[in-house]
């Protein structure tokens, strides 16, 4: 019967290929727009990381200025002092993973290979934990332990790129790079890795890509002179004449791994026990206001689905809806110019179920059809989403999971369509039909 | 012409004419409430920048290692960049105008650490160049001397310079006083240096271009050469934009190669690339609102096309009966009217609802009630023209049809 009934509905299609193609058209528009804006969405929206976004959590601790909050209503600043990190990174209980980190903007040159040409990196100073926190995939070597980190090791970490630039892409472990005076030996190089959003380090950009190097935290610190930070630095009052790392600015992000809501608890009471600390060397001068929020909860309070991408969601949901209405009148309008068939087919025997599957197949159909048009089109316009949006160089792609979503999204659309086209068809008497033929 | 024939007609067919009403009221409150918003960003993108945009070309020199980093290699540069052929006039800064990066300060009149009145302000450090190498105008008072551009060995000790004199916007300006009153007045930053106003640019937009703030800058004449970073901004003659572009980074290199020169390019292109979300919002938003036009211009077109063909023989009759093509096509183009009519009726208590959806979550400002007008005469005019063609094809119907038994 299935069978019959999609040989009749390809049947009936084909013989008004003028309204047919109008359909396909209008279900195809509905569904790429909404494709376009919603695959954006979905991964501006998504979870970068997963099966451990519960365990990791971002540290936010209040140093704020006395008079009024980084925001209202009460907001601690979005990241951290410079030797809050650090006190944070040495002291927090053992068994807990831990990342303190920093942007860093260095120039690396490649001694052993003069011909080749110095390279602006965007880098990362952090602790060695990070790799292991944040499930960096390696494509040779590995991260630094904990003994680099408290020597100041000069060792770098490269990304896959960065190493295709200066070396190749060759191996490069035990090769060396220079900053400056410093030789940094390479240890591991990164393989394709690319979180979207770059939840770990939103201050520069939710999608900007990811590092181009890493270098142990106390490393930098130990350059701090030389070495540019990379990335935001807020400060409430002026920083003493010691510099901006002894001050209360902050540009330094801080994460732990957290396995359970018992090691939360415990966490928050160190914090608090920190912050108390500090407050009697006459920091801290604002309540009590820490902070620790696992990855999603992180990427809400940052905004970092921007208000323009909701917009956009919202009005192509209701092109979308206008495009189906559109769908509803055409089905309604070729359904019953064709009423005297039917007429016929139910005067010889065929129930109004079976009329009424009939066409819901066919609506079916189109709906398939048009679902197939509309990644096409889906496809066109995160094409166009790219070239518009620099940034979005990532996030506007299409999956396999959406793909999956639009080709069902435009069936159901093609079926809610064809419903009410379709019961009006199959309550139609046939004794008129039959009579004015 | 008599409106009740049409309407027992429409009726007849109520479904297609309510779902045909029903996109035209969604496309009306699309259209008014996303032609806001597109107005809104083309303002924004559209506001003068006080700069001579077109005609500057801005890039950063990086040091590789630390040699070079000093107020010598900024003096040297300046020379070579001044002594090139098209340049009107260059200076250095830490960053460019809005470009989304730079440096926020604050200032009020009376130096209170919690004075309301502190306004918030784009800081530019730049020479005895700066006003001629953005092309400003000097609307009130004096830009800087050579002599009075002082030197920061360091980035921290910016914050202690004294700064006796600097130039404000007329935005500025008047925020800080408002009587109009600005010039020769003091003014305090946070770390409470006083500072004297001794002059007034017409206009000069800061670092940020989504700021509130944005008509808020300084100018003070300092260098930092503390920073291995440095970018310059050249002003070129007319038409000598293009050569200096491409010369510009081997003039450089050739006084100091240890270093990389990247980023060459127009202020305006540095401009154009901040708005980058404003202008990728209105070009989707205007492909959005030109697609639903056409979608609903096909619901019309669809609706009318078969009304004309269920009604052959009606039409048929009335011609027999005397009625003249023109009377066939009025009154297929008053149906259109009349149910496009009943769709922005509609459509306009959806435009205000979305509107208040969106004022309410996004912080969006209240939609200009002149664009519910605009987008109804407009949705008339689509729907009259999406009518025309079925109306011309319902008026070659012969009155011969009548005759005919089918």
């Amino acid at each position: 019967m299935f069978a019959y009934h999609l040989r009749l509905a390809l049947r009936s299609l084909g013989r008004t290929p003028g309204l047919s193609a109008l359909m396909v058209v209008a279900i195809g528009l509905g569904i790429g727009v909404c494709m376009t804006m919603l695959s954006v969405y979905a991964l501006m929206a998504g979870d970068p990381i997963p099966h451990k976004s519960d365990r990791l959590y971002a540290v936010q601790l209040d140093n704020w200025d006395p008079n009024q909050p980084f925001n209202e209503p009460n907001e601690p600043p979005n990241q951290l002092t410079w030797r809050d990190a650090q006190a944070l990174a040495e002291r927090s209980p053992a068994g807990i993973a831990r990342a303190a980190m920093s942007g860093v903007g260095v120039v690396f040159e490649v001694p052993d290979a003069p011909e080749v040409r110095p390279e602006i990196v965007t880098g990362r100073a952090t602790t060695g934990d990070f790799f292991a926190m944040f499930d960096v995939p390696f494509r040779y070597g590995g991260g630094w332990d904990k003994l680099a980190d408290a020597d100041a090791a000069q060792v770098v970490v490269l990304s896959r790129e960065l190493n295709d630039g200066l070396f190749g892409g060759e191996n490069s472990v035990g090769r060396s790079v220079r900053v400056g005076d410093t030789y940094l030996r390479v240890v591991g190089v990164v393989d394709d890795w690319d979180p979207t959003p770059r939840f770990y380090d939103l201050s520069s950009g939710a999608f900007s890509p990811v590092d181009d190097a890493f270098v142990p935290l106390s490393l930098f610190d130990r350059h701090r002179e030389d070495w540019g930070i990379n990335g935001s630095v807020n400060c409430f009052e002026p920083p003493p004449a010691e510099g901006i790392f002894e001050s209360e600015c902050v540009f330094t992000q801080f994460w732990v791994e957290l396995p359970d809501e018992t090691s939360v608890r415990d966490y928050h009471a160190f914090l608090d026990a920190y912050v108390q600390e500090q407050k009697q060397l006459g920091r801290f001068q604002r309540p009590l206001n820490n902070r620790l929020s696992d990855v999603n909860e992180w990427l809400d309070i940052n905004e970092v689905v921007q208000d323009d991408n909701t917009v956009l969601l919202g009005l192509s949901f209701m092109f979308l809806a206008v495009c189906l209405l559109n769908t509803v009148g055409l089905l309604l309008a070729k359904f019953l110019g064709r009423a005297g068939d039917v007429g016929v087919r139910r005067a010889l025997g065929a129930s109004r179920a079976v009329v009424f599957q009939q066409h819901l197949i066919e609506v079916g159909v189109l709906g398939a059809i048009g679902g197939v048009v509309g990644l096409g089109l889906a496809w066109a316009g995160l094409a166009g989403v790219r070239s518009l949006y620099a940034d979005y160089e990532r996030v506007a792609q299409l999956n396999l999971e959406l793909v999956a979503v639009a080709i069902g999204l435009a069936i159901l659309a093609g079926v809610i369509a064809g419903l009410y086209p379709a019961w009006r068809i199959c309550r139609i008497a046939p004794a008129v039909y039959l009579k004015t033929q | 012409m008599e409106i009740r024939p049409i309407l027992s007609a429409m009726l007849r067919n109520r479904t297609g004419a309510v779902l045909v009403a029903l996109q035209i009221a969604i496309t009306l409150a699309v259209l008014c409430n996303a032609g806001f918003i597109v107005q809104q960003r083309l303002d924004k993108m559209d506001r003068p920048t006080g700069y001579d945009a077109a005609n500057i070309v801005t890039l950063q020199t990086v040091a590789i290692d630390k040699s070079g980093v000093d107020a010598s290699q900024i003096a040297a540069d300046l020379r070579a960049l001044r002594a090139m052929p098209g340049v009107a006039a260059a200076s250095p800064t830490p960053q460019l105008p809005l470009s989304n990066s730079g440096i926020g300060w604050a200032l009020s009149p009376t130096g209170e650490p919690d004075d309301p009145d502190r306004v918030n302000i784009s800081m530019y450090m730049v020479d005895e160049q700066g006003l001629d190498a953005l092309g400003m105008t000097l609307a009130e008072g004096r830009w800087f001397g050579p002599e009075e551009v002082e030197t920061a060995t360091d980035l921290e000790e910016l914050i202690r310079l004294p700064m006796p004199s600097v130039v404000l916007t007329r935005a500025a300006a008047d925020k800080l006083f408002p009587e109009g009153n600005a010039l020769g007045q003091t003014v305090y930053d946070f770390p409470g240096r006083s500072m004297q106003i001794v002059g007034i640019v017409d206009k000069a937009q800061g670092y940020f271009v989504n700021s509130q703030s944005a008509e808020n800058s300084m100018f003070w004449p300092v260098l930092v050469p503390a920073n291995d970073q440095q970018y310059y901004i050249v002003r070129t003659r007319p038409g000598e934009r293009d050569a200096v572009l491409r010369e510009v980074e081997s003039v450089l290199l050739a006084g100091n190669p240890r270093r990389l020169v990247r980023d060459v390019r127009s202020l305006a292109d540095v401009v154009g690339e901040s708005y980058g979300n404003d202008r990728a919002m209105t070009v989707t938003l205007l492909a959005v609102m030109g697609l639903l036009v056409a979608v609903t211009v096909l619901g019309i077109f669809g609706l009318m096309s078969f009304n004309v063909s269920r009604r052959r023989k009606q039409i048929g009759t009335r011609r027999a009966l005397g009625a003249r093509r023109a009377d066939i096509v009025r009154h297929f183009l008053l149906e259109s009217w009349v149910i496009t009519t009943v769709g922005v009726l509609a459509g306009t208590a959806l435009a205000v609802g979305l509107s208040v959806w969106l004022v309410g979550s996004f912080e969006l400002p209240k939609l200009d009630w002149r664009y519910i007008p605009a987008g109804i005469i407009m949705l008339w005019a689509v729907g009259q023209a999406a009518a025309y063609g079925p109306a011309r094809r319902a008026a070659a119907i012969e009155p011969a049809v009548a005759t005919r038994s089918v």
